[in-house]
């Protein structure tokens, strides 16, 4: 499943956060966003969410476009592009009244109206396959950071989504963490999931992805294989960058 | 003494119990030895008096009474002389059968003694000289401090024991009315009959303000003379219900309206039911049921008014944080209106100023109706700012991750943010709870019997104001305390996870 990214324009007030984005992500491909802060990397991720609105051009996800200047929220049509991709967040956002289980399991029960039983058990194969299967019953706030961004992770997977949308998700967590993490994303892009990442995990977007988009300004300012971007880029915004990040 | 005797002697002779003196006649009316009556002559008109005309003979209401009741029980009855203070003791003695002279119905009495049907209904009646011009009620004569006259171990006595005056008792009802001729004293305080007989005459005396404090008289028995009690209970009946109590009243010139109720058995019976329970003495067991009733009230009215307000307060709320501008102007006008007025002035509009608008049943509520409406529409304004704030502390981060799992709008408030909120929102509304509780107390301005307003009645009754003041408010902690502890277990429930 395919994302067309087209021409995409984002104002905050005057100012101008993506600038006629275009981008296409291939299914099955994984792709990392870098770039300095305020390049409007999050917000490109969160359009093809339905997260933002946008101000112009379009999102094909699939079958499915999404249209400037509509309100996602009510959207029926919204909520059929959000079945195509879960997101992960930096800074989780698990349920904290619901246990490890239960936050994953809420959406199988409730948006796909799966039986308890068997929510029950998509759950808990989800849980062993992130690494938590004894801490099912534990709450948010009994879980490490790590854990709970592996949680998350579960609970996106637990919609069978076609890919993740993940938002500098190792960007609170501690070094120490940031690979258990990461190894659970490994394993889901040799599955064949499409993953699009916001991320500062350099080492990580050189050894896992397809491509590096590296945007800046609200502008894609070079994309191509890691190796080339980040060992002979081309653009002197991308070597700005990329000499900032490694002092 | 004797009598006892005399009966068991009779039972033991006869071999019937329908041989006693105070049993049906059908023994034979001959057999039967006279009632004795006690009652005291001296000075004891218009109830019993010597006869000027005779010699050994007596007259009065009562004498006419008793003639009349001879008529009814079939058997005579002769009279006893015995000092007025002392009539019961002579009942108690078996000296006299039965007592009959003005004896008033006191819950004293009636513990002690059996009492008949009431064949009298007294009030009191202040007289003055007539030219007496510092009072003209027993209330305004309070102020001078005056020395009043009445008859020992009346009901008259026992009213002016709790005033600003000097009590003079004397023996007999004519006295007192010669030393106010005299100037003695200021004013006579006595039954309506003496007055209307004795100083109704005298051109030196005159009646000051209305008849007081109703009563009745009651002929008394010991309480072992139950089957003798019955059967004056019957012939005063009678008496009543013919006729020919009011003929001897009116004859006497005693007669007045209040007599009309010596034929209704149901207002006869209220009245003594009335004067009974008029004189329980003030204890834990008289005021607790009072204030156990006004605390389901409060309880009732607590919990009723937290559940409109709760369950008004939501969409406020709801219309406030995620409505269109208009109707957020309009949960915005709604909480600032009712949370900026008194809600003492609230209650009145509801319950005074409603039926004002338009005469229609429905807006014509009743005191409970119009209170748990004031105290919800107001408690519905607090309620929906604490809503407010608790629904607007769950990051919008919980609304996006909702989101991104495909669930709808309605789905993430409900399973997501409302139950989160709950914790945040507990805790200030455990706290509006024990608020209205209190708030409560003001509606008895509205005739609402709460807790408050029973302590309020009870204690200015009995004076016990500390007491009965350390009780309610025991009670008031009693009913709030135990709601701090539900909202501590309802926050560590609900608080999992956090």
């Amino acid at each position: 499943m395919q994302v067309v990214i087209s021409h995409l324009t984002k104002r905050f007030g005057s100012r101008l956060v993506l600038d006629d984005v275009s981008l296409t992500i291939d299914a099955g491909e994984t792709v990392a966003l870098i770039g300095p802060s305020g390049a409007g990397k999050s917000t490109l991720l969160r359009s093809i969410n339905g997260l933002n609105t946008f101000d112009g051009g379009e999102i094909r996800v699939g079958s499915h476009t999404l249209l400037p200047n509509r309100s996602h929220h009510a959207c029926g049509k919204t909520r059929d592009v959000r079945r195509v991709f879960g997101m992960i967040f930096q800074d989780f956002q698990l349920f904290p009244h619901l246990t490890a289980l239960q936050n994953v399991m809420e959406s199988p029960r409730c948006v796909l109206k799966l039986g308890k039983s068997e929510a029950q058990q998509r759950a808990m194969r989800l849980l062993e396959r992130v690494g938590l299967a004894d801490h099912c019953g534990a709450y948010p706030m009994e879980l490490s950071g790590g854990q709970k961004q592996r949680v998350a992770i579960a609970r996106a997977m637990a919609m069978e989504p076609r890919g993740l949308l993940c938002d500098e998700i190792t960007s609170a967590l501690d070094p120490e963490l940031k690979s258990e993490v990461l190894s659970v994303l490994e394993s889901l892009k040799r599955d064949g999931l499409t993953l699009i990442l916001v991320t500062h995990e350099m080492g990580f977007a050189r050894r896992a992805a397809d491509r590096v988009v590296v945007l800046a300004d609200g502008k894609i300012v070079e994309a191509g294989p890691p190796h080339q971007v980040f060992d002979d880029p081309q653009m002197p915004r991308t070597r700005q960058f990329l000499s900032q990040i490694l002092m | 003494m004797r009598s006892v005797t005399f009966s068991i002697l009779l039972m033991i002779v006869g071999g019937v119990s329908a041989a006693r003196g105070d049993s049906p006649t059908d023994t034979g009316e001959a057999e039967l030895p006279p009632l004795r009556w006690g009652a005291d002559a001296e000075g004891g008109a218009p109830y019993i008096s010597r006869d000027p005309k005779k010699p050994d003979g007596y007259e009065g209401f009562e004498v006419d009474l008793v003639v009349a009741l001879e008529k009814e029980l079939g058997r005579r009855i002769e009279f006893v002389q015995y000092d007025f203070k002392n009539l019961t003791a002579g009942l108690d003695r078996g000296d006299i059968d039965f007592a009959m002279n003005g004896i008033e119905v006191t819950p004293d009495r009636l513990r002690k003694f059996r009492l008949s049907r009431p064949y009298y209904v007294y009030t009191l009646q202040l007289v003055a000289r007539a030219d007496e011009s510092r009072f003209d009620s027993l209330e305004s004569c309070e102020r001078i401090g005056p020395e009043i006259g009445t008859l020992e171990e009346t009901a008259a006595a026992r009213l002016l024991e709790n005033m600003a005056v000097t009590k003079h008792d004397y023996g007999n009802q004519v006295e007192p009315y010669l030393d106010l001729e005299y100037g003695r004293i200021d004013a006579v305080l006595l039954d309506w009959p003496i007055a209307q007989y004795i100083a109704k005459p005298r051109p030196k005396l005159k009646f000051v303000g209305p008849t007081l404090s109703p009563g009745l008289y009651a002929v008394a028995f010991r309480n072992d003379r139950e089957s003798l009690a019955v059967q004056f209970d019957t012939a005063l009946e009678r008496l009543a219900k013919s006729g020919e109590l009011r003929r001897i009243y009116e004859k006497w010139g005693i007669w007045n309206k209040d007599q009309e109720q010596l034929s209704d058995d149901d207002a006869l019976n209220k009245f003594v039911t009335a004067i009974r329970e008029s004189d329980k003495p003030w204890n834990f067991s008289r005021y607790f049921p009072d204030l156990l009733r006004g605390a389901v009230i409060t309880v009732e009215l607590t919990f009723l008014s937290m559940f409109v307000a709760m369950f008004l307060g939501l969409p406020i709320a709801l219309m406030r944080l995620y409505g269109p501008a208009p109707m957020r102007l309009l949960a915005i006008v709604y909480v600032e209106f009712f949370r900026g007025i008194p809600v003492l002035l609230l209650l009145f509009f509801v319950y005074y100023g409603l039926p004002v608008i338009a005469d229609s049943p429905w807006l014509r509520l009743g005191p409970m109706v119009a209170a748990v409406l004031a105290f919800g529409l107001n408690y519905a304004s607090y309620q929906a700012e604490i809503y407010r704030a608790g629904i607007a502390s769950i990051p919008i981060g919980q609304w996006e991750a909702g989101a991104s799992l495909g669930m709808s709008r309605l789905h993430i408030f409900h399973r997501i943010i409302l139950p989160q909120a709950v914790r945040v929102i507990l805790p200030p509304t455990t706290n509006d709870l024990v608020a209205l509780f209190k708030d409560t107390s003001i509606v008895s301005v509205i005739a609402l019997k709460e807790l408050t307003k029973e302590f309020q009645i009870d204690a200015k009754s009995s004076l016990m104001y500390l007491e009965i003041g350390f009780v309610t408010a025991v009670l008031y902690l009693i009913m709030s305390i135990p709601l701090g502890y539900v909202s501590r277990y309802l926050e560590r429930r609900w608080g999992k996870g956090r």
